[in-house]
């Protein structure tokens, strides 16, 4: 167990490592940078003055020594300072993690509290009208795009209530920022809670399958001690390994929705950033994603060896 | 002990099917809900194909007197701000996504598969490498892999295309491999080695078919994503550039000003692109669960 962990976790390292180096070639492969976009909206260019912005944000240096540069900071904590807004990076980045964060947590909230119920009951009431209804709610979870959701949200909002959710920095008091960021929350948690539906039904209805299930209604248990006790309890675990997909579901989700509700979080502010080139806070944000996601996969490899322990990672 | 009809059990199963015909109908009666999917996603390539017929207007000429006509009279589902028929626009952008959503799918699922039988057949350091460069590609979510390849290729069609096909790869290429490891050890590539064939042609003629029926299942999910993604890029900017119509951008346009004011421009576009998707949905399980019964529940 000790050296698959540290195997594990070199090779994590790796990823990342690999991970930072595609985000910087993939951002300086193609030509056009931040001061193409500048003198684009100014309709001229000066090469000179070009020049010379490229040269206080280093982009007239050698792509590795600017990777370099980039990496060596990152080892001691600088991430450099963003194109836009001249301020380091970093206070640019960490006071928009906790909204989105928040966010993050109530939509996976959502999404498990709706998506395991409904997915127990569509296996437990396999092939009756309610297990087909179920299906195509689900389905169609998975099928509308979570930003027009958001926006058929906000519609709702303005015609039944004649004002819209919005989303401010400074809230009132801890209920009312948890009732404005449940709005959002539900808008990307519902695609998700789809997922998680689908998942929980066919893990339950593989279980139910199980030798172990009859034995439980030969001894004459109850239905719903074999369902909720015996089936159960068996069927949350390959669940339990989908929060890694969430992960990367939801901030698919989460980028949009942020969009939307013009919510001042991460996600919104990466897309900002890919648009104006912003390489600093680009690369950065990229990066932090890249190590939530490997990290939430870790998390959830070590999760399952302690919930099933007939699963053993060999040395 | 209950007496087993056997007719109606070879009919259930699809014994006495004759024909295309006899075979479509049976795929009705067995996966109604696929029939509706494969319904939904016919009306959709007959929309793409046949849009210069289907549409009443040009989808980009501008009309200022009709700016944000609402529903019902010349223009059917309404215009937008600039005088655009919303119809007419729906209906050319059909056209984005299927291009976009089939190109991308495409594209991913060949690269997809190539690598994955590459690794999984022959193994060894080719295996390792890209093995390790999948895990780099999937340690970022699929729509923000799109995002930073759609802004760093410049917005076009093709590299829209490009840019959603390529984070389609991993996945593709890691089941196309698992399976193409078991069908390695299977005892029809021993008969085949053991008759003298090349493992180049064992790889081409005995393996790469028998991984189609996963990777129609898989192609049939992506393209649903695929469309999903392109509509996000779009509504984020970063998709198809104008003057082509797509249904993401459409309801970028339109996002939160006219949410109040002309919700049509919000409704429709994301009814399209919803539709689409959920056809994609419901044909694709009913293709798994055709091909794939282990996987039928």
């Amino acid at each position: 167990m000790g050296a698959y962990l540290v195997r594990r976790f070199l090779l994590m390292l790796l990823t990342l490592f690999g991970m930072s180096v595609l985000i910087f070639v993939m951002l300086r492969l193609v030509p056009g940078n931040i001061t193409d976009i500048i003198f684009d909206s100014a309709g001229f260019v000066n090469p000179a003055q070009k020049a010379k912005i490229e040269r206080e944000l280093g982009l007239d240096q050698p792509i590795v020594t600017q990777y370099v540069t980039w990496i060596a900071g990152l080892a001691r904590g600088d991430l450099g300072y963003a194109f836009v807004s001249e301020k380091p990076a970093i206070d640019e980045i960490l006071p928009r993690i906790p909204v989105t964060a928040k966010l993050a947590v109530l939509a996976l909230l959502f999404s498990v509290l709706f998506g395991v119920p409904l997915g127990v009951i569509s296996a437990v009431r396999q092939n009756t009208p309610l297990d087909y209804a179920l299906r195509v709610v689900s389905l169609s979870g998975l099928s509308l795009p979570s930003f027009w959701l958001g926006l058929l949200i906000l519609m709702a909002f303005v015609h039944w209530f004649g004002w819209i959710p919005i989303y401010r920095s400074t809230p009132d008091n801890p209920w009312q920022e948890l009732a404005l960021l449940s709005i959002p929350a539900a808008a990307v948690g519902f695609r998700s809670s789809a997922l998680v539906m689908r998942l929980t039904r066919s893990s339950m209805l593989e279980v139910l399958r199980q030798d172990y299930i009859r034995t439980a209604r030969a001894k004459g248990a109850t239905e719903p001690s074999v369902n909720y006790e015996h089936a159960l309890r068996n069927a949350v675990l390959p669940v339990v390994t989908i929060i890694g997909i969430e992960a990367a579901f939801l901030i698919g989700g989460l980028i949009v929705t942020e969009t939307v509700f013009n919510i001042p979080g991460v996600a919104r502010f990466l897309v900002e950033a890919i648009r104006w080139r912003d390489y600093p806070i680009v690369q950065n944000l990229v990066m932090f994603i890249a190590v939530v996601v490997v990290f939430v996969n870790f998390l959830v490899d070590m999760t399952y060896t302690f919930l099933d322990p007939r699963i053993k990672y060999e040395d | 002990m209950a007496v087993i009809d056997h007719q109606a059990e070879l009919n259930r199963a699809g014994a006495n099917v004759r024909g295309r015909l006899g075979g479509l109908l049976f795929f009705i009666r067995q996966y109604p809900l696929g029939a509706i999917g494969g319904l939904i996603m016919i009306a959709f390539l007959a929309t793409a194909i046949f849009a210069p017929m289907l549409a009443n207007y040009d989808p980009l000429s501008t009309n200022a007197r009709a700016s944000l006509a609402p529903p019902g009279g010349a223009h059917a589902l309404g215009a937008d701000f600039m005088g655009r028929d919303v119809l007419a626009r729906i209906i050319y952008g059909a056209r984005i996504s299927l291009a976009v959503g089939v190109g991308a799918t495409v594209v991913g699922c060949l690269i997809g598969m190539t690598i994955g039988l590459l690794s999984g057949f022959f193994g060894g350091w080719f295996d390792l490498i890209v093995q390790r460069l999948m895990d780099i590609m999937q340690s970022l979510p699929l729509l923000v892999m799109a995002l930073v390849m759609a802004a760093s290729l410049g917005p076009s069609l093709t590299n829209t295309i490009i840019a959603i096909a390529i984070p389609l790869v991993p996945n593709v290429a890691r089941i196309i491999r698992s399976n193409t490891l078991s069908l390695r050890e299977m005892p029809f590539v021993e008969a085949a080695r053991a008759v003298g064939m090349s493992e180049t042609r064992i790889a081409i003629h005995h393996v790469l078919p028998n991984t189609l029926a996963p990777l129609i299942v898989l192609a049939t999910a992506q393209l649903g994503s695929a469309i999903l993604v392109e509509s996000a890029l779009a509504f984020l900017g970063l998709g198809v550039p104008e003057p082509h119509p797509s249904w993401g951008r459409m309801l970028s346009e339109s996002a939160a000003e006219y949410v109040r004011t002309a919700p049509w421009l919000v409704i429709f576009p994301g009814i399209a692109i919803s539709a689409v998707v959920f056809g994609t949905n419901l044909l694709g399980d009913a293709i798994r669960d055709m091909l794939d019964p282990r996987q039928r529940f």
